[in-house]
């Protein structure tokens, strides 16, 4: 147990870190609410160094003078498309530093005083094998997920056969251990409840397709907290098991918002494969369809002759890098006496509020940024929905459609704006793999290409 | 008079042995007593499911109050947070014998040390973009 005088300490950086969720309710007290979490932070290392139990300190130091260094340069020079990346790999390195807390706290149980090595109290050794076991999950996913978004392995779901199956017997396995490491206090036990994990993490987020991250992302945002969390239980330290549950549930609830999102339950996003069967439904009789390609000039047209546009951008914009242009078009449609409005998708990006960010990087101001629920019913009075780089995301069927696998998926209602207008590479049917009927409506008009280069030609021919 | 002297040298000595038998015994019931308080191994499990468990519902509370618009951030702060971890690995690394587990210790700093830094720093350089209209 810790004495007073850290305990209090603890409980001010606890109460730090609930300052901190608490001022991301509203972008203008944000920036304090960061503060007050590197407050918290500065607390918990100091009182942590000050604890009489605390010897060395050399290693330490340079451990966080690498680590920091490493990690402040890599905040600085990371571009806000590779956000979900960044964030993926952090959650790994969450994940294995609860494994080696958990390793180190099991080689020496003396200095956390929760037995002597070999005789480790029974409720501490669940409680560890537990935090390793979501650790080493959360390590290996992360590293997974990671890879995925930086596009080392396909997007792609991974499937093989009797994979739920061999998932499951690896959970069962894992809860046998940690049986057997009760009873027993076997070493080999503990390290193959490591290893078991580790490989867990891997084949539980293979499966996950690419445009379901914002998920994954959420969910082992989740398990990072988790994985404090049961570390706090074993060393018995009531700041690990208080920001633990604040970072797990705050995961759980992102992952709920993404799942809602895409109206798809959570066990059937882990369980996975989605996108990777190619649908029969909605592809039927689009023999005899045209679509209406148009040209930069008339889109530009379009636009500027309009009273109001809602602009809705997709993951498509951020691969294209095509924000900047696309605000530069904006302010010419806003100097011209144009109402200008973004309307963001729950799972547009690969991670929550993804586009919220990369549209605050191109100096978007953040109260023309829309979500879903406030900007859908003023697409009927909406001349221009100009659309980049998104598509299942408008796609109707989801209203219409129940055969389709998105059918029931909250959409951007922009067939009801007068005019649409579809930046799109090609025909291209979207990530999951379904046709969207609205390319081919009288009053949508294609533009094809890449985003970036057709905002910039817009932007040149309204100059004209 | 030294066959008694002998003996009760022999008698003492027998006693002190029983004594310190006694006393091993005692140190041991005092300790077994201290490491159960020490430990608390179940009272603390009570106390900590306690603060779990209020905790899970401030975190649910104040993160629906989140807007949207700041779920990015949202993600990089709660994992900057999330590195609180290293108060354990700082533990781990503290013991003045140098061994493997303080090893372990010292890498799991640094690396909640990447985390703390670049979680909080990323954060910023986020909430630094977001802007009102006219500004």
């Amino acid at each position: 147990m810790i004495s007073t005088l850290p305990a209090l300490a603890y409980l001010v950086s606890a109460i730090c870190f609930i300052m901190a969720l608490r001022g991301l309710s509203s972008p203008e007290t944000a920036r304090e609410g960061n503060r007050y979490g590197i407050i918290g932070m500065t607390v918990a290392i100091i009182t942590t160094l000050m604890l009489p139990s605390m010897h060395t300190y050399l290693p330490i130091l340079i451990a966080i003078a690498i680590g920091g260094s490493i990690g402040t340069y890599i905040a600085l020079k990371i571009q806000m498309t590779a956000l979900p990346q960044l964030v993926a790999g952090f959650h790994s390195l969450v994940g294995l530093a609860a494994v080696l807390v958990a390793v180190a706290a099991f080689m020496s149980p003396e200095t956390y005083a929760i037995g002597t090595h070999g005789a480790i109290h029974v409720g501490s050794l669940v409680e560890m094998s537990l935090g390793v076991a979501i650790g080493a999950i959360t390590f290996t996913g992360s590293i997974v997920a990671f890879a995925k978004l930086q596009g080392l392995v396909s997007g792609k779901p991974l499937m093989f056969f009797g994979q739920h199956i061999l998932n499951a017997g690896l959970g069962v396995a894992i809860l046998v251990l940690i049986i057997l490491l009760c009873t027993t206090q076997s070493t080999t036990a503990f390290y193959t409840i490591v290893l078991i994990s580790l490989a867990l993490g891997f084949l539980l987020i293979l499966p996950i397709g690419g445009a379901d991250m914002p998920v994954v992302i959420s969910m082992l945002n989740s398990y990072s907290g988790w994985a404090a969390c049961g570390i706090g239980f074993t060393l018995q330290n009531p700041l690990l098991i208080i920001t633990g549950a604040l970072v797990g549930s705050s995961g759980a609830i992102l992952s709920y918002i993404m799942c809602k999102g895409m109206n798809r339950s959570i066990w059937n996003v882990i369980l996975g494969g989605f996108g990777g069967e190619t649908s029969a439904a909605g592809a039927s009789g689009t023999g005899d369809k045209t679509v209406k390609p148009g040209s930069a000039e008339d889109a530009a047209f379009i636009m500027k002759n309009a009273s109001s546009v809602i602009i809705v951008p997709g993951y498509g914009m951020a691969v294209a890098q095509a924000q900047h242009s696309l605000r530069e078009m904006a302010d010419i449609l806003k100097h011209a006496g144009v109402t200008v409005r973004y309307a963001i998708h729950p799972v547009a990006g690969r991670m929550p509020g993804h586009m919220n960010v990369l549209l605050a990087e191109a100096n978007v101001p953040y109260d023309e940024v829309l979500e879903l629920e406030d900007i859908n019913r003023d697409f009927s009075q909406t001349d221009v929905a100009f659309v980049i780089g998104a598509n299942d995301v408008t796609n109707p069927a989801a209203k219409s459609d129940p055969a389709s696998p998105i059918y029931g998926m909250p959409i951007l209602d922009v067939e009801k704006a007068k005019t649409v207008l579809f930046i799109k590479r090609s025909m291209a049917s979207g990530y999951a793999g379904v046709e969207n009927e609205l390319f081919y409506r009288p009053n949508t008009l294609m533009l094809f290409g890449d985003a970036k280069k057709m905002c910039e030609e817009v932007v040149k021919a309204m100059g004209d | 008079m030294s066959s008694t002297l002998s003996e009760s040298a022999s008698n003492l000595a027998t006693r002190m042995t029983e004594m310190a038998q006694n006393a091993q015994e005692l140190a041991q019931q005092a300790a077994t007593i201290v490491a159960e308080q020490s430990h608390g191994s179940s009272s603390f499990f009570v106390h900590g499911l306690t603060v779990f468990v209020l905790a899970v519902f401030v975190g649910y509370y104040v993160v629906w109050r989140v807007t949207p618009a700041l779920h990015s951030p949202l993600m990089a702060v709660t994992n900057a947070v999330s590195s609180v971890i290293i108060v354990g690995a700082l533990v781990a690394a503290g013991p003045a014998e140098f061994g493997m587990s303080s090893f372990l210790g010292c890498f799991a700093v640094l690396l909640a040390a990447v985390n703390i830094f670049g979680g909080f720093i990323v954060t910023q350089r986020m909430l630094q973009m977001y802007k009102k209209k006219g500004k």
